[in-house]
């Protein structure tokens, strides 16, 4: 009886709260124009195909791939006390644990000259590799940058490097608007936001020096609220960063916008960054509808309202909530021409959206031309979720996380929900 | 499209609960008592705490009150829900800034404060969270919620 009730409680349940919006989708420009191929549980352009070389093996987050062929992924989490495993593909197209070290969760992890960069959510420690990209000695690591802040929300140290001994670390605002409480209902933002001080950018500092702290880097960009995909565009020499933007519009600001505009609004922004930049995190948003900097309604603005402040433009832009979460330039000479310099971005998948039907777990491409992005991004590789319905609900089975390149000119694509690490070839 | 994403969400929600249910069923034979409490709960109570879970609760505990991954806890199956009903009420009165343990899971995202909805409007989400996604527990009343109002 009880279960009767329930069951058509949750058959209603689509039906409340849909006062608003138009029935298009939001400013969603994706084309798919190629025909399809199914490959390892993915979905393909023609020509391509995906293995699966290793599953299970954690919280699979960003990862690395050296020109001999190892692979280098950070986990989340530690497990059995390894937080980085070392990956080693056979023949097979299988992939085997090589060995596993660092014995901290974390996210970010890049080769550069001679030594692997690993983060913890507070500090970044480097590994010597000997002249086979072989970590030479796993137990110690050199502490490069130590006490960056951690506060639970957006904690994750993404990292890259430059070609002139720079490293750069995301670290995220702890909030979600900088509000006086963050996520309450209706509470305004805090004046001169302070959270920028420590968190809300992107941090340089030099990549051989040792226990760096604050104080020893650089804010080399502000006004980021979480930047998890992150990559050194070599053609430009430029740092390009994917923002994930705010949540709970509605949910906040429930007189300002409806349910349908929190789950659009704001953008996932790519960013090219320069130093002294800042994109305006908390006290505005990207509008990929109206395609406008929008004040925050934090901090005075009504959803129509532009910014005030020097923000820079996004250099793209996409839909809300979508989480961006690996971002990697291709240069590469396997795949046709066309990816030749562009980026591919691996999205998380929403959560933000309800009761929308979730979107995302997918790797998209973003077309370049001349070093900017030219054209409509398109989805790569689709259906990391399982299936549609899965998509909607949000209970995906794998969520796409790290995006890393290999000698051959494959990129590997990382899986921190099941632990899953696919391989993306193009087959002429 | 949409609507197919739709029919989807409900076709996943409606077999989540109906497998819950079915657990539950073999659970609880002999569970007369809560059955009979559970009963006496009036379809107006759980039509308006479904109302106010999709007005301010389902953006992070989604339709499937299974939550998301490492940062919002999930609804269904968790002893904070069906457990005991001052903590549960404290939850949504103050809010919650710490890491939570469900089924051996960390989950890390702030919930703030919900202490503007109606003791009325907070007792009858809460019993239809107990009383949905599988779960089964006893009502919680609109004095129970009073009670607690500015009590840490």
């Amino acid at each position: 009886m009880l279960s009767a009730a329930v069951v058509a409680g949750l058959l209603s349940f689509k039906c409340i709260d849909h006062k608003n919006g138009p029935a298009e989708e939001n400013g969603q420009t994706a084309q798919k124009t190629e025909a399809t191929v199914e490959s390892a549980g993915l979905k393909l352009p023609a020509g391509f195909q995906a293995t699966i070389i290793a599953d299970n093996i954690g919280r699979a987050r960003h990862i690395a791939v050296t020109p001999q062929g190892d692979i280098y992924v950070k986990l989340g989490r530690a497990k059995d006390g390894k937080g980085i495993v070392v990956l080693h593909e056979g023949a097979d197209g299988k992939a085997t644990v090589k060995s596993g070290f660092g014995n901290f969760g974390g996210t970010g992890i890049y080769i550069k000259n001679g030594y692997l960069y690993a983060s913890s959510d507070e500090n970044v420690y480097r590994y010597k590799l000997n002249d086979k990209n072989e970590v030479i000695n796993p137990d110690q690591p050199e502490l490069i940058v130590e006490g960056l802040i951690n506060r639970r929300q957006h904690e994750s140290k993404s990292i890259v490097l430059d070609n002139d001994g720079n490293l750069y670390v995301n670290v995220g605002a702890y909030s979600n608007s900088c509000q006086e409480k963050d996520r309450q209902r209706g509470s305004l933002g805090r004046k001169g936001c302070p959270i920028l001080d420590s968190a809300g950018g992107i941090w340089q500092f030099k990549a051989d020096k040792q226990k760096q702290h604050y104080g020893d880097g650089v804010r080399y960009a502000t006004g980021l609220r979480n930047v998890v995909g992150l990559d050194w565009n070599q053609q430009l020499n430029q740092l390009f960063v994917m923002q994930h933007g705010r949540d709970q519009l509605h949910d906040i600001f429930p007189d300002l916008y409806t349910v349908k505009q929190s789950a659009e609004l704001p953008a996932e922004c790519m960013y090219a960054l320069k130093k002294g930049d800042n994109a305006g995190w908390p006290y505005m948003y990207y509008d990929q509808i109206q395609h406008k900097k929008i004040m925050a309604p934090e901090y005075g603005g009504d959803g129509k309202k532009e910014a005030e402040g020097n923000f820079i433009d996004p250099a793209a832009a996409y839909p809300g909530h979508m989480a961006p979460n690996g971002l990697l330039f291709y240069t590469g000479n396997q795949f046709p021409e066309k990816y030749k310099n562009g980026a591919f971005i691996a999205f998380h998948g929403s959560w933000n959206r309800a009761p929308e039907p979730q979107a995302g777990y997918f790797v998209v491409f973003q077309p370049f031309k001349n070093g900017k992005p030219s054209g409509e991004w398109e989805v790569f590789a689709d259906n990391f979720s399982g299936s549609q319905a899965n998509t909607a609900s949000g209970a995906a089975t794998h969520r796409p996380c790290g995006l890393a390149q290999g000698p051959d000119g494959s990129i590997y694509v990382t899986d921190d929900s099941k632990g899953t690490v696919f391989k993306i070839s193009y087959k002429k | 499209m949409r609507a197919i994403f739709k029919t989807a969400i409900i076709a996943a929600a409606v077999s989540t609960t109906l497998t819950a249910a079915a657990q539950h069923k073999s659970k609880t034979k002999s569970g007369s008592k809560a059955a009979k409490s559970s009963a006496l709960i009036s379809a107006a109570t759980l039509a308006n705490g479904q109302k106010v879970y999709g007005q301010s609760c389902i953006t992070c505990h989604m339709v499937t009150g299974l939550g998301v991954p490492n940062m919002n806890p999930p609804l269904a199956g968790s002893p904070f829900v069906t457990g005991d009903k001052t903590k549960l009420i404290k939850i949504v009165l103050n809010g919650l800034s710490e890491d939570v343990e469900v089924n051996g899971q960390t989950y890390s995202n702030n919930m703030p404060s919900q202490d503007y909805l109606k003791d009325q409007d907070i007792a009858d989400v809460l019993t239809y969270v107990r009383n949905n996604f599988g779960n089964k527990a006893t009502a919680v009343t609109a004095s129970e919620v009073k009670a607690l109002r500015g009590k840490k």
